[in-house]
């Protein structure tokens, strides 16, 4: 605290005996259970709770396995049927010249996940100890995580989509794989991890820092 | 200093002092400049309507075809529906229920809470009884609500099938674009510490 090389302190709820809520920042008497305010449940930022976030992290990334490995489409076309991964049908798509939509996909179904789980993986890891990266790219990162996350549905979405409308008996039918099941569990599971994520964690680390430099 | 005068930023937790916000201007965390206030005149107004409009949409974009499929003289059509029942059978069924859920179910869920919360405020009324719950649904609702994301993958399966036959757009394409464009306008006009403050200070009144 009388560390003089620290120009700007900032006093936390926590810091102070408080609770702070953060559903509706409401600063509630230290040691409440639930906010007075909105009545959500009150808890310390505690690093105990990124295990929740590793169970999550590790159960979205054994799902991402076979969501790789499974067909996601069965096309049928004349009595012939074909089957599509997740990454020949991004082939596919490219080859056809829909670079465009390619790589909407490529970004949705590849970059995005995988992304994903080193920015969990690397904000979970970094709690303990100062990062490379300062908080407020941190707090960049782990906010761009919880935003983009759910968009790499589309591409379940495009499988009940084709399902649903390429029903044309013998011509043509498109049925959904296993990789579309799976891929969907991964995405869900990973968005539950970054969810588990306490943002506050993030500074947490930072003042233990600098305590520990005092 | 008594509690009621600070903000516990929600994301990093530094107490930050509760002043009063001039409307069209924005109070920011002091540490991490989260947005702590964002008061807009007629907001809760703007917020409620936009609800309603969504709410209409969504129904109008579940029950209307958005893809009609033409191959060699057969056609069909898929609504939301269809999509929603492709997964029905075998091992899939489970993701049958989770398509309902995040194309319908739930965006409907959290606009009828949105309204629910925030209509009586819109009228100056005091809020309504569980507010603050239907509030916290809400919130809670926000990611796991897809409908927007759907119209990307309307979007790219649109380009997928169109080398395999003629494809035209129904009326619910167009329901789920405007529904894209009404969703993103919602969550701008949101700010939600200060959607909790007006149903602290209205409830206490
Ligand atoms: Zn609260
Ligand atoms: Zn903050």
């Amino acid at each position: 605290m009388e560390n003089p090389e620290n120009p700007q302190r900032f006093l936390t709820a926590a810091a102070a005996g408080l609770a702070g809520c953060r559903v509706c920042g409401t600063a509630n008497p230290g040691g409440a259970r639930a906010c007075t305010c909105c009545g959500s449940p009150l808890a310390a930022a505690d690093p105990a709770s990124l295990q929740r976030v590793w169970a999550w992290l590790a159960a979205g990334l054994i799902a991402y396995v076979p969501a790789n490995v499974y067909p996601m489409l069965r096309t049928t076309t004349f009595g012939r049927s074909s089957e599509n991964t997740l990454i020949g049908g991004i082939a596919e798509l490219f080859s056809h010249g829909s670079y465009g939509v390619a790589l909407i996909v490529f970004f949705a179904s590849i970059v995005i996940p995988v992304a994903k789980f080193l920015a969990i993986a690397y904000l979970a890891v970094s709690v303990r100890k100062l990062a490379a990266l300062g908080s407020h790219g941190r707090l960049v990162l782990y906010e761009v995580v919880e935003f983009i996350g759910r968009w790499s549905m589309i591409d379940v979405f495009v499988v009940a989509i084709l399902t649903a409308l390429v029903q044309l008996d013998f011509a043509a039918a498109i049925a959904p794989g296993m990789a579309a099941v799976s891929f969907a569990i991964s995405v869900a599971f990973t968005m539950l991890a970054a969810q588990s994520f306490d943002p506050r964690l993030i500074w947490n680390a930072e003042s233990e820092n600098l305590n520990d430099h005092a | 200093m008594h509690t009621d005068q600070l903000i516990a930023c929600p994301t990093c937790d530094v107490l930050n002092r509760d002043e009063d916000v001039k409307p069209h201007t924005v109070a920011r965390c002091a540490r991490c400049g989260t947005v702590l206030a964002a008061p807009k005149s007629g907001a809760m107004t703007r917020i409620a309507m936009l609800s309603l409009t969504a709410l209409v949409l969504l129904a109008a974009a579940a029950g209307f075809p958005f893809l009609e499929l033409r191959a060699q003289g057969l056609s069909h059509q898929a609504s939301v529906l269809d999509a929603v029942l492709a997964f029905s059978s075998g091992p899939m069924a489970p993701l049958s229920l989770a398509t309902a859920l995040l194309i319908v179910l739930l965006p409907a869920a959290r606009y009828c809470a949105l309204i629910y919360t925030l209509a009586p405020m819109a009228l100056g009324w005091r809020p309504a009884p569980h507010a603050a719950a239907a509030y916290r649904w809400a919130e809670r609702l926000k990611p796991w609500a897809m409908a927007e994301i759907f119209i990307i993958g309307v979007a790219v399966a649109l380009v997928k099938v169109s080398g395999l036959a003629r494809v035209g757009l129904g009326p619910a394409f167009w329901a789920f674009a405007a529904l894209l464009v009404v969703t993103i306008l919602t969550d701008n006009a949101i700010c939600r510490l200060t959607v909790w403050k007006t149903l602290k200070t209205r409830s206490a009144s």
